[in-house]
């Protein structure tokens, strides 16, 4: 069967946007050729800094065959019809129809259309410009003297060339005839940019990736990244080093080269003064290079892998020495961040943050340390923290903003404020809440586990989230610029992770109150955001949506911690024969009340007469009795926070709604006592909000 | 050292490799601006149908950056080689990598890419798609495709590049201070370095820039650039009744933007405006550009 081979040659194209490229051109060419029932037997796609590269194995060489009936008008129907149905059949004259009896309705016209496959080719030659005209690059351009036009071609960085061959492997590939945006398609192709700089004539996928690689191109980015670690590590190991391994940037620095050739390089060791993070940081960002460690140890080694894209006539002395050049550039830089940042306390830097505009409505990054501190300061006694120390915690956090270091490398926020506030001798646990205050970040992320660090990411995420509730900056669809998501998660992570006892509604009111002056986030919707995110967070772990809804319909559940107990507590009970039968007898009685208050118009939701029960069928009256027992039990157990023991409650209710649905006729002849065995159903109805709300939950 | 080495070799090697390429080889612009972009050259000519091929150095003020002369690598006052090539040539790439080798970069031995990088000027209004051009490990070039100026789609494409030319006389002559770079080539007492020519000049700025610099004139050149920029816009506009629609004094008025762009930079660098002040200064000076682009497009340059 023939195989398909496309490259699409351009100028560089950004690392982080490779791969995705790949595996859209995958999905919409064999989506393209399924949709025109095509099918292939395999798919994959390559990408290098400056080509996509796909190959689609064991295509047809031709579509299949369609043959289609069409029935046309009766024998001696009206002209008109006659010729409509030619023209719609594509005959000329009905020669070309056959007629079929009918029993029912007689004779009538049959044309039989029959198309035959499309070649594959034409058809690739269709599909693949339209392709390529509508390819979802995250951010696309136009270029050269073609862009004078509307509607030019647009790609990631000027289109170079395009390779596109079909055909069986025993037989030269035929090239897809195709031009888009001025290029033709066809066999031509080049290797590295400078190291084989010559043409290269490629047929198909197996000498094009092997006429690749003489040409110093690995197509692979996978074995791109291979090559790289391996030579990475190995480089270390002879050095007695370990590489610091970051997988991260390996994807990208495998974007950034063709062919990868793996150097090493030193610094001084006095740069090694710098925080290990910022020597990281700045090495990983500013030059896309991996830092090492001394072998068996944490500390950082004074040497660094780079990866460059040239097999160098010197042996690539003179690339590392350039890179080195930089690198020391940059870790003098980094050094004097330091030792600035060093000579100045962070108590000082507090001012500054005064005149920091943390968002226009929201007022100074001052304003919102000052809240942050207070709201610290009162959560501290709810989880266990020193309010002092939770208060001086907040103050500081953010100062670390204004210093240098930050202000150069924004992803050490937190850990270079505890790395001065430790140098300066703060309490320990203030200098923990420095860093970890920002967390957890992400569902993965650690939870701290200081009740100062506690009470600070507290408070540091209420105080965001009631803040842009207060100004309706709410994150709508997939846009959630100020990560609120985030930070609902985060608090919900901390109550669970280290089982606070928090009243939400209060809590969000406090941060709230704290805005003065501006209008208030509505704390319902805010509780029901966490709802959402606490759904979110639950069904990520396996629980029913459905349990934590009929929860959350309860009033006044703003305690995740008790609301996660009780969707647990709830879940077991539904998982038992009683829970099922009792869900059941609830979903019946809801209904029939249901249909019957909307026939009577009017709701029944007063006490059932428990005399009228009692001289009503024994079934009636034993329902009676063990409702107003369970109701009682489960509602203690409730207040005790006991919510198996609530469950357990309840389930002494199936044997007598059973019984009461087999013995009992609701629509009674008798107003009265149809009127008192609904409220008797309401009863039940009433009986489980103490856990749940039922009518939430599902099956 | 030789004469092609030099810091002003390396000007006349570009010049020479760029003018072989049919570019007209202009001179810096007469105006204190941020960016060899901002020259009329590129930022206007970038703009309309009509073809254009040119290129410079342009001496570029950066009042934030200036080191009092003590960094090695900073300076308030600093040149770029600007190249522009409307539309952009199909082997953009080569020609770059072509002059490199002319100016002595072995690419042998030496680890050239380009990275992703989007440029955006906000008070240009303008962006493109390129990338930084790094050799070892450093950035020497910037290297974009315009796609929109002043807040108009550039139709064709231009592109530009842009060396930095201290980086990379550092680079060619293995200088790690840019004080000590060579000048001119010359040796004994005929040797001019970096320093020699600029190190009291950067002493100087670094004082007026962050000290001295008149607030309070600044903040008035700022009102009377933004108003003299929309004046001469409104006077350059046809006359009742004339034939022609086109417009009369787009240059002018641009230069009045240019103006208006640099005094912003320098108040920037006072410490004077507040960071969301900072926004609404910088979107006045994109409203005058784009004014200027519009009034551009209908000229006999523009296009029109």
């Amino acid at each position: 069967m023939p195989d398909l081979l496309l490259e699409l040659r351009s100028e560089e194209i950004p690392a982080r946007m490779q791969r995705r490229a790949a595996e859209d051109l995958k999905k919409l060419v064999t989506d393209a050729l399924v949709a025109r029932g095509f099918l292939y037997e395999g798919a994959k796609a390559f990408s290098t800094p400056r080509r996509l590269a796909l190959h689609i194995a064991g295509l047809p060489a031709r579509g299949e065959a369609v043959r289609e009936e069409r029935r046309g008008p009766r024998v001696g129907a009206p002209e008109a019809a006659v010729q409509g149905f030619l023209k719609g059949a594509g005959l000329t004259s009905l020669d070309q129809a056959t007629t079929v009896t009918d029993p029912k309705k007689g004779e009538f016209y049959l044309a039989v259309i029959e198309r035959p496959g499309r070649e594959t080719l034409d058809v690739l030659a269709e599909l693949l410009p339209e392709i390529i005209k509508n390819f979802p690059w995250p951010k696309s351009m136009r270029w050269g003297a073609a862009s004078a036009e509307p509607g030019s071609l647009r790609w990631v960085r000027p289109l170079q060339s395009i390779v596109a061959t079909f055909g069986p492997e025993t037989e030269t590939p035929e090239v897809v005839p195709f031009t888009v945006g001025g290029i033709t398609a066809g066999t031509v192709t080049y290797g590295h940019r400078f190291l084989a700089p010559e043409p290269i004539e490629v047929r198909r996928f197996d000498d094009y990736i092997q006429a690749l690689e003489r040409a110093k191109v690995v197509l692979d980015p996978e074995r791109r990244k291979d090559v790289i670690l391996h030579d990475a590590r190995d480089l270390a190991f002879a050095r007695g080093l370990d590489l610091v391994e970051d997988e991260g940037l390996l994807d990208e620095v495998s974007g950034l080269v063709e062919w990868p050739v793996v150097l090493m390089g030193s610094f001084d060791e006095s740069f090694l003064d710098i925080p290990a993070e910022a020597i990281r940081a700045t090495i990983r960002a500013n030059q896309k290079c991996f830092v090492l460690r001394k072998s068996g140890s944490e500390d950082l080694a004074p040497a660094f892998i780079l990866v460059s894209n040239l097999v160098a006539s010197d042996g690539g002395q003179a690339i590392t020495a350039g890179n080195e050049r930089v690198v020391r550039a940059r870790l003098s830089d980094a050094k004097f961040f330091w030792e600035t940042d060093k000579a100045t306390r962070l108590e000082d830097r507090l001012p500054k943050l005064d005149t920091i505009v943390f968002h226009e409505k929201l007022g100074t990054q001052g304003a919102r340390i000052a809240r942050i501190a207070a709201l610290a300061k009162d959560l501290a006694p709810l989880v266990g923290a020193d309010p002092e120390l939770a208060e001086r915690a907040a103050r500081l956090a953010k100062a670390d903003l204004v210093t240098e270091m930050v202000g150069e490398f924004p992803e050490l926020q937190g850990l270079m404020g505890r790395k001065y506030a430790t140098l300066q001798g703060h309490h320990e646990s203030v200098c923990a809440a420095i860093e970890e205050h920002y967390k957890p970040v992400g569902p993965s992320d650690r939870v701290p586990s200081d009740p100062v660090s506690i009470a600070v990411a507290l408070a540091d995420k209420l105080d965001t989230l009631a803040g842009f509730w207060a100004i309706d900056e709410k994150p709508t669809g997939s846009k959630d610029p100020f990560a609120l998501r985030r930070a609902a998660l985060g608090v919900i992570r901390l109550i669970l992770d280290r089982g606070l006892r928090l009243r939400l509604l209060e809590q969000v009111g406090a941060a709230d109150r704290s805005l003065a002056g501006r209008a208030g986030a509505d704390p319902q919707d805010l509780l029901g955001f966490f709802a959402d995110r606490l759904k979110v967070y639950l069904r990520d772990q396996g629980a029913r949506h459905d349990l934590i809804d009929a929860v959350f319909a309860l009033p006044g559940q703003d305690d995740l911690l008790m609301v996660v107990r009780r969707v647990e507590a709830l879940g077991q009970f539904l998982d038992t024969e009683d829970g099922k039968n009792l869900l059941a007898g609830y979903k019946r009685a809801a209904n029939i009340l249901r249909i019957e208050e909307k026939k009577d118009n009017r709701a029944y939701d007063a006490a059932p007469d428990s005399t009228l029960a009692a001289a009503g069928e024994p079934a009636e009256q034993a329902l009676a009795e063990a409702l107003a027992k369970a109701r009682e039990t489960a509602s203690a157990a409730v207040a005790r926070e006991d919510f198996s023991g609530a469950m357990q409650a309840l389930s002494t209710l199936r044997a007598p709604v059973d019984a009461f649905f087999q013995d009992v006729t609701v629509n009674a002849p008798d107003p009265k006592l149809r009127e008192n065995r609904l409220l008797l159903l309401n009863a039940l109805r009433a009986a489980t909000r103490e856990v749940a709300e039922f009518s939430k939950i599902e099956g | 050292m030789s004469q092609k080495k030099s810091f002003q070799g390396l000007i006349l090697t570009l010049q020479e490799f760029w003018a072989a390429q049919g570019c007209v080889i202009l001179q810096p612009y007469d105006m204190e601006v941020g960016a060899g972009t901002f020259h009329p050259a590129t930022t206007l000519r970038a703009l309309g149908p009509k073809p254009w091929k040119a290129a410079y150095v342009q001496p570029s003020r950066r009042p934030k950056d200036g080191r009092y002369g003590e960094n090695p690598n900073r300076l308030q006052h600093y040149y770029q080689f600007q190249v522009i090539l409307k539309p952009n040539p199909p082997n953009l790439q080569e020609l770059y990598l072509a002059s490199l080798k002319a100016i002595g970069v072995d690419l042998t031995l030496h680890d050239i890419r380009f990275v992703e990088d989007d440029w955006e000027s906000p008070t240009l209004g303008a962006w493109g798609l390129g990338w930084e051009c790094w050799c070892d490990g450093m950035e020497v070039s910037q290297f974009t495709y315009f796609q929109q100026v002043a807040g108009f789609e550039c139709a064709p494409v231009a592109g530009e590049l842009t060396y930095g030319l201290e980086r990379l006389a550092m680079y060619v002559q293995g200088v790690e201070n840019v004080y000590d770079l060579d000048f001119n080539g010359a040796e004994g007492p005929d040797r001019i370095t970096y320093g020699d020519v600029f190190l009291q000049a950067e002493q100087e700025y670094s004082r007026h820039n962050f000290e001295a610099a008149d607030t309070a004139m600044l903040f008035r050149q700022f009102t009377d650039a933004e108003s003299a920029c929309r004046s001469y816009l409104d006077a350059g506009e046809p006359e009742a009744g004339a034939n022609s629609q086109r417009h009369r004094m787009a240059q002018p008025a641009y230069d009045q933007c240019i103006k208006a762009s640099h005094v912003f930079n320098l108040l920037d660098a006072r410490g004077v405006i507040s960071v969301t002040e900072r926004q609404s200064y910088i979107l006045r000076v994109r409203e005058l550009a784009k004014a200027c682009g519009a009034a551009w497009l209908r000229t006999a340059a523009g296009g029109a």
